[in-house]
């Protein structure tokens, strides 16, 4: 079985979407242990495909036998290797967590969500195992379509800011697909090991630069990187709890993931930093992109559209930390990639309780949360500060490399940039916690009287268990970087 | 110098934090607050089962991980950590009392939280001063500002939330502004943050950042409040007065020069600053703050803003004797870290001692009140005396040393900043104390009968104002320790 680990991960939740919809009619009990069951079996084999990775080496499988460029490869090294379990994971914590609420949305329409679920994990985990240049755009649309279905099941606005992302993201993914067609005239392949053999001898081709340039930008709608954000708050936003704390951890951070896997394995390094010499004006936007997003989450009072401006923030962060072009950098933003899915899956869940218990998230529902809802608050508390940085949470290391690539660099301007988004994070952060904390009127000695009024275990527990993760990855962080993401970077970035 | 490996240093840090589920779940007041000595005179006493190997000249260390090399989260216990902690732990088990006292007098709301967040404030402490490196100290020195904040904003009305804001804004601001920066420029320029005896950054060029680097520590530790960055310390005092006592006379702040004294021997080095010529940079800072805090402590009326401003004046006495850059000078600093943190909880004690049994906060209603608080007034005359430097009080040997340092180093200005200073710390407690025993029984606003605030609240600040005196005379663990620094950094 264990060499059969890299078809499992997206089998696993591809079947049971199937299963999972069919129960949706028969016996929509079956749903949700359907559908847990899948995603466990997908982590623990993600986990135990990391090890192996770890252990023997970069793994290459092929889908059916057949022998690339013909048939489906799945190329797992190191950098995927990584953050198979961390989608797989983030998606079976949010799983679990959101059960309740879920329940309570989509009474009668359980069977799709989960259906819906089960896609868009299949489409992401498959994106990042995938070797395949085409394959990753089919999954890409596989992810895509079912986050726009997850979205649009939401209230009011949602549909609306469901076809606004439905827009953007097709043109996003077109402009992926236009610049793979180039690169299949080009080199005649499909496959991204075969394709950057073929490629160096036509570093000089505009088509291949052309690829580059569409492909890359395509990306940067997917993961909206400013100025390309214009649909995500609203979509993360409207959309139900239990959809936005699975979307808003993952889809940007993949789309980051396959950036970064553009540049270093389909496009080696040299061609990315040498033959075009633009990465300093892109950090150059990831600095923009941060002071943007730090502002308008400033001027924004609504808790959770104000942590979806912070995403645009830290998508910034990892852009320009990749583009710095050393490896401090490149460490920053891949260690970034994993810890900032845990942080956003952090606060996005502490969202989702408070939605569940107080049936909203303005001003009003905030008053006193820290004595009715202190695990959660709690919960809120470190993935605040894990998002501001602060040791010994992990947010605070990848912002350590983050600043120390940009030093390297001499960017100063990016360097400068992390600082005030962190700053601009503690206010934020804190305006959240002193509705949440301070009271109006005077306080008497007893004031027993506002009891707890946490929510429901199966929600708080899960929660409880993302906020240890963020201080365990901290922890652990010498090991993961060293053993892991110091050696999936290619050897040529210093 | 002998290295031992034990693991006393992290408990030592981790036996408050760990008491606070057990404080959460206490069932009565009582069992709380004995859990809370509990922790306390625990953290003593491990502290204290370190200082005869300390002062054997042996160093004790854990090393927890090791993120990269040369960056990694660790403990060293030497002598100048051994001190602080010594201080810093002793305090916490009479403050502990005197929160009692304080808290159930004036039947404050949340208690609990108070008491768990001032345990987590004290881990966060220790582990500053019992840090091996930049990293680490930075770790418990941003947990120390936020374990503080609900400590501060404890009344939780719209004066605790700006004064809250305020106290973020400084203190949080410029450690992330400037700290980390300035910590990821020393990392990349020498490839470690491990503190060392001759200073990280010696033996590396880029001389033209370091006074850069310089102005960035001192300034980004906002917890010493250096002038400009001081605007916290008096807003801090919304807090209740034990939390003033401990945290803002002793814990906060000093953890504040403490890091500044590690990063000048440690990071620097004081060869590297001297052959620089830095220390005069320092030394103006210092002076200006010292005779500004004095100056603007002069018209104060609320008692415990004039402590504030006194506080802020003081530990720049501190980084004074650092810029000296002189063994008589540094001497005189770590002393003085130990006699202004016995002087200046006397003081809040007694501030606070006065808001529970008269409800008074400010001076000009405290005329006569000797005559009804008469031990609680001679207590805040013997932390005055400390303060202001003059014998029976330890408070004389700290300054005694800093202008034996200024005339070791030849700044003959620095002599006169400290004359000037004394007459100013006189100045503003005198009057207090005066106004306190001496007024026509017209003036008096109190009649002669004596009620004393609770003993709870009145044995800590005897208690902290007898070892005021008795500093003076039996000074020897704190100068025995301050010369172990010396020596182990050869100035």
């Amino acid at each position: 079985m264990s060499n059969q680990y890299p078809v499992i991960i997206v089998i696993s939740p591809l079947l049971s979407a199937f299963f999972v919809s069919i129960a949706g009619w028969l016996r929509r009990s079956l749903c949700f242990p359907i559908s847990v069951g899948s995603l466990s079996l997908s982590s623990y084999s993600s986990i135990a495909l990391l090890f192996k990775v770890l252990k023997d080496g970069d793994i290459l499988y092929r889908l059916g036998g057949w022998p690339p460029p013909w048939g489906i490869a799945y190329y797992v090294d190191r950098l995927n290797a990584l953050l198979l379990p961390v989608v797989s994971i983030v998606a079976l914590l949010n799983l679990i967590a959101t059960k309740r609420s879920v329940e309570e949305e989509f009474s009668e329409k359980i069977g799709a969500f989960y259906t819906l679920y089960l896609l868009m994990v299949t489409g992401l985990l498959g994106i990042v195992i995938t070797g395949d240049a085409f394959n990753l755009y089919v999954l890409l649309e596989i992810a895509s379509l079912s986050g726009y279905g997850l979205i649009a099941m939401g209230e009011d606005r949602a549909p609306l800011s469901a076809l606004t992302y439905l827009y953007m993201g097709t043109i996003g993914a077109c402009f992926y697909l236009l610049g793979i067609g180039y690169l299949y005239i080009v080199t005649g392949s499909l496959n991204m090991m075969d394709i950057s053999k073929i490629l160096p001898a036509l570093y000089g081709s505009k088509a291949v630069l052309t690829a580059f340039v569409i492909c890359t930008v395509g990306l940067w709608l997917k993961m909206a990187f400013f100025p390309l954000h214009g649909w995500l708050p609203n979509a993360y936003t409207y959309a139900p709890s239990a959809s936005s704390s699975l979307i808003a951890p993952l889809m940007t951070k993949v789309m980051i993931y396959v950036m970064i896997r553009l540049m270093f394995t389909v496009f080696t390094p040299e061609f990315t930093f040498k033959v075009l010499t633009v990465n300093r004006y892109i950090v150059w936007i990831a600095v923009v992109a941060i002071v943007a997003g730090a502002i308008m989450a400033l001027s924004e009072r609504k808790l959770k559209m104000m942590l979806t401006y912070i995403i645009i923030s830290e998508v910034g962060y990892m852009v320009g930390g990749i583009w710095l072009g050393n490896r401090e950098g490149a460490i920053g933003a891949i260690f970034h990639i994993v810890n900032d899915a845990f942080m956003t899956l952090c606060v996005f869940l502490v969202v989702g309780n408070i939605v569940y218990k107080m049936k909203g998230y303005g001003s009003p529902e905030l008053k006193r949360l820290f004595s009715k809802m202190p695990f959660t608050m709690g919960a809120f508390v470190i993935g605040a500060l894990s998002i501001i940085g602060v040791p010994p949470t992990c947010g605070f290391f990848s912002k350590w490399f983050l600043l120390l690539g940009a030093f390297k660099a001499r960017h100063y301007g990016f360097m400068i940039a992390l600082i005030f988004s962190s700053l601009i994070n503690v206010i934020l952060f804190f305006r959240v916690m002193e509705e949440a904390y301070f009271e109006e009127g005077h306080l008497d000695g007893n004031h027993s009287s506002h009891g707890i009024d946490e929510a429901p275990l199966s929600m708080v527990v899960p929660l409880l268990i993302v906020a240890v993760v963020l201080v365990l990855i901290g922890i652990s962080s010498g090991k993961i970087v060293e053993e892991i993401i110091n050696q999936a970077i290619p050897g040529v970035i210093l | 110098m002998e290295v031992i490996h034990s693991i006393r240093p992290l408990l030592a840090v981790l036996v408050s934090l760990f008491i606070t589920p057990v404080l959460v779940s206490s069932r009565s007041e009582n069992v709380r607050e004995a859990w809370t000595f509990d922790a306390a005179v625990s953290k003593f006493l491990i502290v204290l089962s370190m200082l005869p190997l300390i002062l054997k000249g042996f160093q004790i260390e854990f090393n927890l991980f090791e993120i990269m090399p040369g960056l990694s989260i660790g403990f060293r216990v030497d002598a100048l950590g051994m001190l602080f902690a010594l201080v810093s732990s002793s305090l916490w088990i009479i403050t502990s009392a005197y929160s009692i006292g304080y808290m159930r007098g004036l039947k404050e709301h949340s208690q609990t939280r108070y008491f768990c967040f001032f345990a987590f404030a004290l881990s966060a402490t220790i582990g500053v001063a019992f840090s091996a490196n930049l990293l680490t100290l930075y770790l418990f020195y941003e947990l120390l500002s936020f374990a503080t904040y609900p400590l501060v904003t404890h009344h939780q009305d719209q004066e605790a939330r700006s004064s809250g804001r305020k106290y973020l804004f400084y203190i949080v601001g410029s450690s992330i502004g400037l700290v980390l920066p300035a910590m990821v420029i020393t990392y990349k320029l020498s490839g470690t943050l491990e503190f060392s005896r001759e200073g990280i950054l010696a033996g590396y060029g880029a001389r033209a950042l370091i006074p850069l680097l310089l102005l960035m520590f001192l300034f980004g530790f906002a917890k010493v409040a250096i002038m400009p960055f001081h605007a916290w310390l008096p807003a801090a005092m919304v807090a209740p007065t034990p939390v003033s006592a401990l945290l803002h006379a002793v814990a906060v702040v000093k953890v504040g020069a403490f890091s500044i004294i590690r990063v000048i021997t440690g990071v620097f080095g004081i060869g590297l600053l001297s052959s620089l010529n830095l220390g005069p940079l320092i030394l103006t800072l210092a002076s200006v703050t010292i005779i500004t805090g004095s100056l603007i402590a002069l018209f104060q009326d609320n008692l415990k803003r004039l402590l504030a401003f006194s506080t802020i004046s003081q530990l720049s006495y501190i980084v004074l004797g650092l810029g000296l850059l002189s063994s008589k000078g540094l001497l005189g600093a770590m002393i003085h870290i130990a006699m202004h943190a016995f002087g200046k909880i006397t003081l809040f004690f007694c501030a606070g001692a006065i808001a529970v049994s008269t409800g008074k906060k400010n001076i000009s209603e405290m005329v006569g009140i000797g005559r009804r608080m008469p031990i609680t007034m001679t207590a805040f005359f013997i932390g005055s005396l400390s303060i202001i430097g003059m014998p029976p009080c330890g408070g004389f040997l700290s300054k005694w040393y800093l202008a034996l340092g200024s005339i070791e180093a030849d700044y003959k200005i620095v002599l006169i900043v400290l004359i000037l200073s004394s007459f100013l710390n006189a100045a503003y407690f005198i009057p207090i104390v005066y106004r306190a025993f001496f007024c026509s029984p017209e003036e008096s606003q109190f009649d002669d009968k004596i009620r004393e605030a609770p003993p709870f609240c009145v044995i800590p600040l005897v208690i902290t104002a007898i070892i005021s005196i008795l500093l003076l005379f039996y000074p020897q663990p704190f100068f025995r320790l301050a010369y172990l620094i010396i020596e182990s950094m050869g100035v």
